[in-house]
């Protein structure tokens, strides 16, 4: 596919929104459904379950898609420039993982207007650990010009599951690819409709006053009495749910019915310890006991999920 | 001969793992060679970030024929035995078996088996996919549709392809067919990822590296790295600049590119007013570039080096352009964390009590972080604390150790009290690797005595064996207290160093306190210094620990001079060692915190009872700074036996079969019990009163003492007192076989010398009267050359001694009274050493 005209507003170096429609093209186009994001908040495109659970079992899986990620502690009030409490990540995953998946992905940054004749892609040795999610895999971050762009991971374990078969994960850091696409030193200065004069909407415009109340938010108002009472809430009812899901015994269909619902849970929990992190109330020893708890359940949930047909169960 | 060529070719190594993976493969493939019999001329392996290479060349074409014997029955032996041999020698008749006479057993078969020699070729395919299939990566992972089933293979990244030849240089080598899970062998390499990405075949490895280098990819690492330094040093020159060299980071940069373009790029000067350390350490981690400075003034310039992968179609222009964006954006965060870390924290009032403890100034910024550093309540250890609690026993050491190493009480205290508080700072929690600098830094900005931001870096010092050992009083009071505390406080849990594992890095911790004492010539006596730290750590309940507060502790002491033990970390030893620390006339109370009754298991050592036995740990680490100090000695190349012989001489109560250990706890007993430490300045003393002075616990003295004794034993008289020395100490032994132990202990009869004694034997009685008390005198005054000087006046008369006088004298009387005479010349050298544990 030739690129569009460089006037055109959704050509992927000229609007923030164009960068990422090519790259839902690029990834439909070989095969990925391409799936809306999840909607809950997660602090990354991984949690989506159309990654945490479809990584496990046996069935195949392509899919793409775009995430909203909120990283409470990573708000700086709108004021530094790279930094952002909420930000998309565009998530690829391709069970199991293709062989030319490395040449897949340089032909993605193809499309979205890197010449890999005058950049320097380079594949930097970078072990990827969710110990929330009780994942692990191996990997690179992908350097373009010595700016980290893209997370590459091949997946071998997920909710403390060895993944057979293993699948490819790619991480494309929209805002940064865009900046860099761009030619933009501020994530708010980044156009994001791709059109000038009164009709440029830049990135400032859609998230400047997000970034500034929701950094008010989760450093200083997050009600941090609720959200103890959400988390102890959230885990209750993940258990619960995993437990109501359950075959009965005996009975002659032995797969999980609440596995998808039990799992949102686990998210919830997850989203909450990380805003409770961010108001500093929890102190360093806690920390790790709150984040054990929360892989309990994702390792409970990945269990769950592998008893029911999306995992391979039947 | 033939030569091998092997390439596994995979997507990308990590840089850190790629030198020794090549030098894996080297060893596994030819040690499995020669395991077979295949020797070789000569190997060597290369790696680039997506290729491991080995060439071996020399090799035979097939491996020698193997030719066995087997002998066989005698002729005419019973016919079931006949046939157990054909069958065990594998064949089919007498017919093929030979046979041999011999005089003495008469005729016997002898079966003759050839076995051809493999074929090379052969060899390596099986070879190779074994050594593939169990690579030593330190990780390694599973890919692709194969990985569904359990034992695919597994490889650091997806592996791709395998290139494997072997032939003479005179022919066109063959492939060595193998597979390894559908990767089959070829002779098909590829190039640069970008600028050769096509198939290239290969035969040997003369083509294979021209091939390749066409290809724009240089195979050898350290080519790599030479063209790397060489251009980068030309750049910098070029623009009036010099490199900063930096060994670690061209390896790693030389592991990630196949072909290095190395480039020139700037950042706004405004930046420069960030610590040269933090632009580096940024640059360095995040970026990895090198960074240049100004060849007259030594500080950093704005320039800094980025090693491409790539002959850009621009000359470069674009990549130093996205390599400036994201240093500046590097340097943006790190200018942001400098100027944090400089203004006032936000929850001030939540500080004030840690600042109470601590006695900090809430308006400085460097108190503050302290201040946080304690109430965040960040653990050091589980069972040791928290950093805050962990300061505090440190302060209170550097304090009462200051006099001793000449430093300001009040400063060395002030300095320990700052000396972690860099660690919540932005800046180091971005670049831990600035510890210590960035509190210096911090701390003369708030105009700290420079004594005190000196020793807020260097107390972490010497960080291994070539590590600058700091002088400043201040800094090495801090220093030892740090590190001391460190080394009790693992002892205390039993958390040692074993083997290869030393998680804590406590063989530094101990070699850094044995060069800052020795260095700086320093009188510290261990033993004092630990019961110091315990007595601080009961007073002020340093060791409280806090867990999780549902978790019954246990309670040690009186009213609220406790130490409380999480009853999950409670350990004998530990109770044991604070129950040592508390007067005999307290009882010890153990209860538990959530119910207040004794737990059942338990039982308390009563003071006295523990007092007694002393701090059960204390000879152990004792015996670990001895360790540690032969390490040191033997890798400096001095004679480290001359540290057993020293420590098992008189002044140190260490003789005799009991050994170090023993003697070391009778000390900590003495300590604890309250009748004072070791007597700094002992006083000669008595024969029988020996064994009742410190001394191994003053790593100085120990290195002053093995430093005269090696010198003295360099000299003539010292080889020969050695000598006579051995000889006297073989006689003894011999003799007290026969007498019993003992039997010589008394001293000679100077009556019967006299009366029926020869001249030699005289002299020697004479000698030693005159030597021993001087060589005594002499190490008490801790002048050990002295002491060797005195033993060196005996030369004459033990040569003479042994030249005239038969020990065994037929007379019992004057054998007993010769031996007597050899036992006190034995006893006399012990004055200065063991020279029993002296080898040679």
């Amino acid at each position: 596919m030739p690129l569009a005209a460089s006037s055109d507003p959704l050509n992927p170096t000229r609007s923030f929104q164009g960068l990422l429609l090519t790259l839902q093209r690029f990834w439909a186009e070989r095969g990925c459904v391409i799936l809306q994001p999840y909607d809950m908040e997660v602090g990354a495109g991984t949690f989506h379950p159309a990654t945490t659970l479809r990584a496990l079992g046996p069935r195949p899986w392509k899919a793409a898609y775009v995430q909203p990620s909120r990283r409470p502690k990573d708000g700086r009030y709108g004021e530094n420039p790279n930094r952002l409490q909420h930000y998309y990540q565009f998530q690829v995953i391709l069970k199991p993982s293709p062989p030319d998946l490395q040449q897949l992905y340089l032909d993605s940054l193809k499309a979205i207007g890197v010449d890999l004749a005058l950049h320097d892609v380079r594949f930097v040795e970078d072990d990827w650990e969710s110990p929330t999610l009780g994942a692990w895999g191996l990997g690179w971050e992908c350097w373009c010009d010595g700016m980290e762009v893209s997370q590459f991971t091949y997946f071998q374990q997920v909710a403390g599951v060895e993944c057979a078969p293993v699948a490819g994960e790619l991480t494309y850091g929209l805002e940064r690819l865009a900046m860099y696409v761009q030619g933009v030193e501020n994530v708010y200065d980044l156009n994001f409709n791709g059109l000038e004069g009164e009709d440029r909407i830049s990135y400032g415009d859609v998230f400047l006053q997000a970034e500034q109340e929701f950094s008010r938010h989760n450093f200083e108002h997050a009600n941090t009495e609720v959200l103890f009472r959400h988390f102890s809430d959230a885990e209750a009812e993940c258990k619960a749910l995993l437990a109501a899901g359950e075959a009965d015994t005996g009975s002659n269909d032995p797969s999980h019915k609440l596995a998808l619902p039990a799992y949102d849970q686990c998210i919830k929990a997850s989203h909450v310890f990380n805003l409770l992190d961010a108001r500093g109330v929890i102190s360093v020893t806690e920390r790790q006991s709150y984040i054990l708890r929360v892989r309990e359940l994702a390792k409970a949930c990945g269990a769950a999920w592998l008893k029911t047909a999306g995992g391979g169960a039947n | 001969m033939p030569d091998l060529l092997l390439e596994l070719f995979s997507e990308e190594v990590p840089a850190r793992m790629q030198r020794k993976a090549a030098e894996d493969l080297k060893k596994l493939v030819t040690d499995a060679l020669v395991e077979r019999g295949l020797v070789y001329e000569g190997a060597k392996a290369f790696a680039t970030p997506r290729r491991l290479a080995l060439t071996i060349a020399g090799l035979p074409v097939r491996g020698r024929d193997v030719r066995e014997e087997r002998k066989g029955p005698r002729v005419g032996a019973p016919e079931a035995a006949v046939q157990g041999f054909l069958k065990a020698a594998g064949l089919a008749s007498l017919d093929q078996a030979t046979i041999v006479s011999d005089p003495k057993k008469g005729d016997s078969y002898v079966a003759v088996i050839e076995k051809p020699g493999q074929e090379t070729v052969a060899a390596i395919a099986e070879i190779v996919p074994a050594v593939i299939r169990s690579f030593p990566w330190p990780k390694s992972m599973r890919w692709g549709k194969a990985s569904a089933e359990s034992g695919s293979l597994r490889w650091v990244r997806p592996l791709h392809s395998i290139l494997c030849t072997f032939g003479a240089e005179t022919e066109d080598p063959e492939v060595v067919a193998f597979d390894v899970d559908g990767i089959k062998s070829s002779n098909i390499t590829y190039g640069h990822r970008f600028h050769a990405p096509g198939p290239i075949t290969v035969k040997r490895f003369e083509d294979y590296v021209a091939s390749l280098e066409r290809a724009k990819v240089v195979l050898d690492a350290d080519r790599r790295k030479e063209i790397i330094a060489t251009d980068a040093k030309n750049l910098a020159f070029a623009a009036g600049l010099e490199l900063v060299e930096d060994e670690g980071l061209l390896e790693e940069v030389a592991g990630l590119v196949e072909w290095p373009v190395v480039l020139l790029g700037d950042f706004e000067e405004r930046f420069l007013e960030i610590p040269g350390e933090a632009i580096r350490a940024t640059i360095r981690a995040n970026q990895k570039c090198f960074v240049l400075r100004d060849p007259n003034s030594g500080e950093l310039a704005n320039r800094f080096i980025p090693v491409s992968n790539l002959m850009a179609s621009d000359g470069g222009l674009a990549i130093t352009a996205g390599n400036g964006r994201v240093v500046r954006a590097r340097l943006s965060d790190a200018a942001y964390f400098w100027q944090t870390d400089r203004g006032p924290l936000p929850d001030l009032d939540t500080l004030a009590d840690s600042a109470n403890k601590l006695d900090l100034n809430l308006l400085k910024p460097l108190d503050q972080r302290m201040a946080k550093l304690d109430r965040l309540g960040v653990v050091f250890h589980a069972k040791l604390g928290t950093q805050g609690e962990r300061v505090q026993r440190i302060a209170a050491l550097a304090k009462e150790l200051a006099p001793i190493v000449g430093a300001d009480p009040a400063l060395a205290e002030r300095a320990a009290k700052l000396a972690k508080a860099d660690l919540p700072t932005e800046m180091v929690g971005e670049f831990p690797e600035l510890q210590g600098l960035m509190g210096r830094k911090y701390a003369e900005l708030q105009g700290e005595n420079p004594s005190v931001a000196a020793a807020i870096e260097e107390h972490y010092k010497p960080l291994g064996p070539s590590d600058r050992v700091p002088t400043d009083s201040v800094s090495v009071a801090v220093a030892l207290a740090d590190k001391l505390d460190t080394l009790v406080g693992f002892w205390a849990i039993d958390e040692k160093p074993t083997g290869s594992k030393d998680p804590y890095a406590l063989r530094r911790a101990a070699l850094g306190v044995i060069r800052l004492v020795v260095e700086n010539g320093v009188r510290l006596e261990l033993r004092e210094a630990v019961r110091k730290i315990v007595v601080n750590s009961r007073r002020k309940e340093l060791y409280h620990i806090s867990a999780n507060f549902d978790v019954p502790y246990l309670r040690i002491g009186r009213s609220h001079e406790f130490i409380v033990v999480d009853s999950g970390d409670y350990s004998e030893g530990l109770l044991e060692f604070v129950s040592t620390q508390i007067a005999p006339e307290v009882d010890i109370h153990v209860f538990r915190i959530d119910d207040g009754k004794p737990p059942q298991s338990l039982t308390v050592p009563h003071a006295d009872a523990a007092a007694s036995r002393g701090f059960p740990m204390m000879a152990d680490l004792l015996s670990f700074f001895h360790d540690r100090l032969k390490v040191m000695l033997r890798d400096q190349g001095a004679r480290h036996d001359l540290v057993d012989a020293v420590l098992a001489g008189s002044p140190s109560p260490l003789a005799g079969e009991g050994g170090i250990a023993s003697a070391m706890t009778d000390e900590g007993s003495r300590d604890a019990s309250g009748e004072g430490g070791a007597t700094p300045h002992p006083n000669p003393l008595p024969q029988g009163e020996r064994g009742q002075v410190g001394g191994s616990d003053d790593l100085l003295l120990i290195t002053r003492r093995v430093a005269a004794l090696g010198r003295f034993l360099e000299t003539e008289d010292g080889k020969s007192l050695l000598a006579g020395y051995k000889r006297a100490a073989n006689i003894l032994k011999a003799e007290e076989k026969k007498d019993g132990e003992g039997a010589f202990a008394a001293k000679a009869d100077l009556q019967l010398i006299a009366d029926a004694g020869l001249i030699e034997e005289k002299a020697l009685a004479v000698a030693l009267a005159q030597a021993t008390p001087k060589a005594e005198a002499a190490v008490a005054a801790e002048d050990y050359e002295g002491a060797m000087t005195a033993l060196a006046e005996l030369r004459p008369a033990v040569d003479a001694f042994f030249d005239k006088v038969t020990v065994n004298d037929p007379d019992p009387a004057l054998r007993a009274n010769r031996l007597k005479l050899l036992n006190q010349l034995r006893e006399a050298t012990r004055a200065v050493a063991d020279f029993s544990r002296i080898a040679g």
